[in-house]
């Protein structure tokens, strides 16, 4: 659907649902103002007034409902214990499904959003909200007017034209005679009598009257003070309901009666555009009437002015019982909403553009003869401006990850429900920006992460007393930046890991073989293989069928990594490592069995070349490092990646590399020949996943190279017990799927 | 002479809503997105009709018809409440405050225009 105006609504409808969110979410601390609760109220409005626009019926009857109670809870009439303020968040929730829904053109079950709807009621006790049909609303309602206080005005005899008094079986109804008599309040909201005529004039031939015998003497008059009365016979085949639609906003401005005008045959009357002349012809005599003076002479009053003691002022002073008023509130950041694809494509130049400059870069260091040190200096500026647009194009991807973080706040409050738990979600660094994609990606992982979290990382309320616990559980997710990475992290204060259940599943699973003997990290890690079930466990909440094999595979997706830190009775962490930007990064250049790789920079801590004694030689191929009184394993790159092997006489060059799973390692390679910032290409949807490559990159002189991935690789090395790594036969031809 | 209008609303989506209506039906059409820009752009606009929502930042509804019945500039103009509500009390409070009419939302292009000609005595 291609509606600007709805892409529109939907795109503000995210606005409201993020400040809906962030305004509960601060209405749960102890101190909050008025203004939060209005802009709290104002969001479930505003997407309630949108959503009638685009007749999304469900969406409109629930906010009605949720705007009902916030409204309530804004004229201090409903006090926020816990009970109403969950109620209100999970409505918040709903509310956001029914947007989504009709969104993608789905409709919710009914009988998802009665629970909710039912809460939402009885947060005002019973009968105050009453289901409404949107469609109530379409039409222009017409007001039933109580007519039966009004004062009648004695219309003179001799102006009344129709039939008034004569009860006889004979007569029919054959219009209305109206008495209308304007207060000065109708001509100052705006109204002209001559208006109410013409409309009537529409519903069929009017007579009107003018009462000119209340008019005051010249010597009196007031202007202001309408004493005008007219007695309108309107012949119509219309219903009342439609004579008093006309009147629909005056009422209460106006003494009003409207009665049946009774006749056997219609009776001679003007036309509609005759009346209307008549019309004008009235209220230019009212017009006319001010100025003149009362003792006749020629000088003029002044005309009717409005009173001149109140100015339009630019701020006028908020009234005190109306708290929206209030000034300071934040005034939004100017954006610019601009298609994706167009930021894609300029990424993509910007890569283009850091290759080309690497090539110029390296065609000028291989013609040293003609070393030219200006050029020299252009090409080096040349290379911080494309540095410089390519941080400014990234940025405008980033995104903080706020928006992620709050609907992770949701999935701790339903996974509570579920599980009957209290649990309740603290965030960290919302702020923090990445890239947009990883913000999209990382949505499910996390979800999933989180519901984990509580399903299975919480104990039960009654472990949670025993081990003197609060019975509320904390999860505590967190963002932050680290040298070129993201770190995000999810923490529960659950028991910890089970690790004796967790090798028992595995085992019996098949996993890994009844008697291996594995180490607390790797135990960890077999959360992450694929094939270990959550099902044993009392929900099927956090497992939907996936494992957490599904989530490390996403955050690898991303060029990532995700790692597990528990300690017994404190609860678990794991930890995500995302690099900053998908497109680029910084990679040291390598050389490894005569190819030529490059290897995350930030993966690296440091290159050694070790004296021959450091290296020692465990068993038939394990060697390890001697560093600083420490022993680090050795992983030959070549021959985990099926190259072969370097010539075995020289002194190998060792990239010390940080692992997840196994500390500190040290790769073997050849020789480094650069360091450079690299476009990463994805090689996932033309070779599938290799396992120890990320992607590939082209070099300065147009070769492609592959970039390593460091934990795979030290990872396929370290848990032959349940992985097998997939060798490359050919690196950069050939690449075999890990199945 | 085209006729003015000024609509005022914090909601983006009723503002390009109003914008398509009023500009089909051959309207000028300004707009505001909060009661203290409505009430500035009013004395720039020197519009023939107004059309204001009642919840919004900064100030409301009542708080834009307040400004400009007590202004001095063209304070009998029509000013119509959108509104949610087909309350009669909102309604009446609307007129209190010094309303000229209101319109209730989800509103539809036809009704909009003929409540605007209504207010407005435009004929067609």
């Amino acid at each position: 659907m291609s509606n600007p105006i709805l892409d529109t609504f939907f795109e503000e409808t995210e606005e409201l649902l993020e400040a809906l969110a962030e305004g509960l979410e601060s209405m749960q601390g102890a101190e909050f103002d008025k203004e939060t609760v209005n802009s709290v109220f104002r969001a479930v409005h505003s997407i309630k007034g949108g959503a009638g626009a685009f007749k999304l019926t469900a969406l409109v009857s629930f906010a009605h409902s949720f705007e009902t109670v916030m409204d309530a809870v804004r004229s201090g009439g409903l006090d926020l214990t816990p009970q109403i303020m969950h109620t209100l968040m999970r409505s918040a929730d709903c509310l956001a499904d029914l947007v989504d829904a009709a969104r993608s053109g789905r409709t919710v079950p009914e009988e998802v959003t009665a629970g909710f709807l039912t809460a939402l009621e009885a947060c005002l006790g019973e009968g105050e909200i009453e289901a409404v049909d949107a469609w109530d609303n379409f039409e222009f309602a017409a007001v039933t007017l109580d007519l039966s206080p009004l004062t009648e005005i004695d219309a003179p005899a001799e102006t009344a034209v129709g039939p008034t008094e004569m009860p006889d079986q004979d007569l029919v109804r054959v219009g209305f005679r109206i008495n209308f008599r304007p207060h000065a309040v109708l001509f100052s909201n705006g109204h002209e009598p001559a208006l109410l005529f013409t409309a009537l004039a529409d519903l069929g031939q009017i007579t009107p009257q003018i009462d000119l015998s209340q008019l005051a003497d010249w010597a009196s008059f007031d202007p202001e003070d309408q004493r005008l009365s007219w007695t309108i016979d309107l012949r119509t085949d219309e219903s009342e309901l439609a004579v008093q639609d006309v009147f629909e906003f005056v009422y209460g401005l106006c003494d009003l009666s409207i009665a049946p005008l009774l006749g056997p045959m219609p009776v001679e009357t003007a036309d509609a555009a005759a009346v209307q002349a008549e019309v004008v012809e009235i209220t230019s005599v009212l017009a006319a009437l001010p100025v003149h003076s009362a003792d006749s002479s020629s000088t003029p009053v002044t005309a009717p002015a409005p009173p001149l003691t109140a100015t339009l002022a630019p701020s006028p002073k908020p009234k005190a019982d109306r708290g929206e008023q209030t000034l300071d509130a934040k005034s939004p950041k100017a954006t610019l909403r601009v298609d994706l694809d167009r930021v894609d494509r300029l990424i993509n130049a910007v890569g283009e553009l850091i290759i080309n400059q690497a090539m110029i870069a390296q065609r000028l260091q291989d013609m040293t003869a003609t070393r030219d040190d200006d050029l020299v200096m252009h090409i080096e500026d040349y290379r911080l401006l494309a540095r410089d647009i390519q941080e400014g194009v990234m940025a405008i991807r980033a995104q903080p990850v706020k928006s992620l973080f709050q609907r992770m706040s949701r999935i701790v409050r339903e996974a509570a429900d579920s599980t009957g738990k209290l649990a309740e979600l603290v965030t960290v660094g919302e702020g923090t920006e990445v890239d947009k994609t990883v913000v999209e990606r990382l949505a499910d992982p996390l979800t999933h992460m989180i519901r984990n979290a509580v399903d299975h990382g919480l104990e039960s309320r009654e472990e949670r007393a025993t081990a003197g616990k609060p019975a509320m559980g904390t999860i505590r997710m967190a963002a932050s930046h680290r040298s070129g990475s993201v770190i995000i992290t999810v923490k529960d204060d659950g028991a910890g890991l089970n690790r004796p259940k967790i090798l028992e599943i595995a085992k019996r699973k098949g996993l890994i073989a009844a008697d291996a003997e594995l180490s607390d990290a790797e135990i960890d890690q077999l959360l992450f293989m694929a094939g270990f079930s959550t099902a044993s466990s009392i929900s099927n909440l956090s497992g939907r069928g996936v494992g957490l094999d599904v989530v490390r595979n996403a955050v690898q997706g991303l060029g990532g990594r995700i790692s597990i830190a528990t300690t017994p009775g404190l609860g678990t962490e794991f930890t995500i490592i995302l690099p900053l930007t998908l497109a680029v990064m910084d990679g040291m250049v390598v050389t490894v069995g005569g190819h030529t790789l490059v290897v995350p920079i930030t993966s690296i801590i440091e290159t050694i070349r070790p004296l021959p004694g450091d290296l020692h030689r465990i068993g038939t191929d394990e060697t390890l490092l001697a560093i600083r009184g420490r022993m680090i394993p050795v992983v030959d790159v070549a021959r985990s990646l099926g190259f072969a092997s370097p010539d075995q006489g020289s002194t190998p060059l060792l990239l010390l590399v940080e692992s997840e799973t196994l500390g500190e390692c040290a790769l073997v390679v050849e020789s480094v020949q650069d360091q450079r910032q690299v476009v990463i290409k994805s090689l996932e949807s033309n070779f599938g996943k290799v396992l120890g490559v990320s992607a590939a990159t082209v070099l300065g002189d147009g070769r492609i190279a592959l970039i390593l991935d460091p934990d795979a690789i030290v990872g396929g090395r370290v848990t032959p017990a349940f992985q097998t790594p997939t060798p490359l036969s050919h690196a950069g031809r050939t690449a075999h799927a890990n199945a | 002479m085209t006729l003015k209008v000024l609509a005022i609303d914090d909601s983006k989506t009723i503002r390009e809503l109003l914008r398509s209506v009023m500009e089909e039906a051959g309207f000028d059409f300004s707009s505001a997105c909060d009661g203290i820009e409505g009430v500035e752009r009013y004395a720039e606009v020197r519009p023939d009709v107004v059309i204001t929502d009642i919840n919004m930042p900064k100030m409301d509804g009542y708080g834009v018809i307040d400004a400009i019945r007590k202004g001095v500039i063209d304070n009998r103009v029509p000013i119509l409440v959108l509104t949610t509500e087909s309350g009669d009390k909102l309604k009446a409070r609307a007129r209190d405050a010094g309303a000229t009419g209101w319109i209730v939302k989800p509103f539809d292009d036809v009704s909009l225009v003929s409540v605007i000609r209504r207010v407005t005595g435009l004929v067609t």
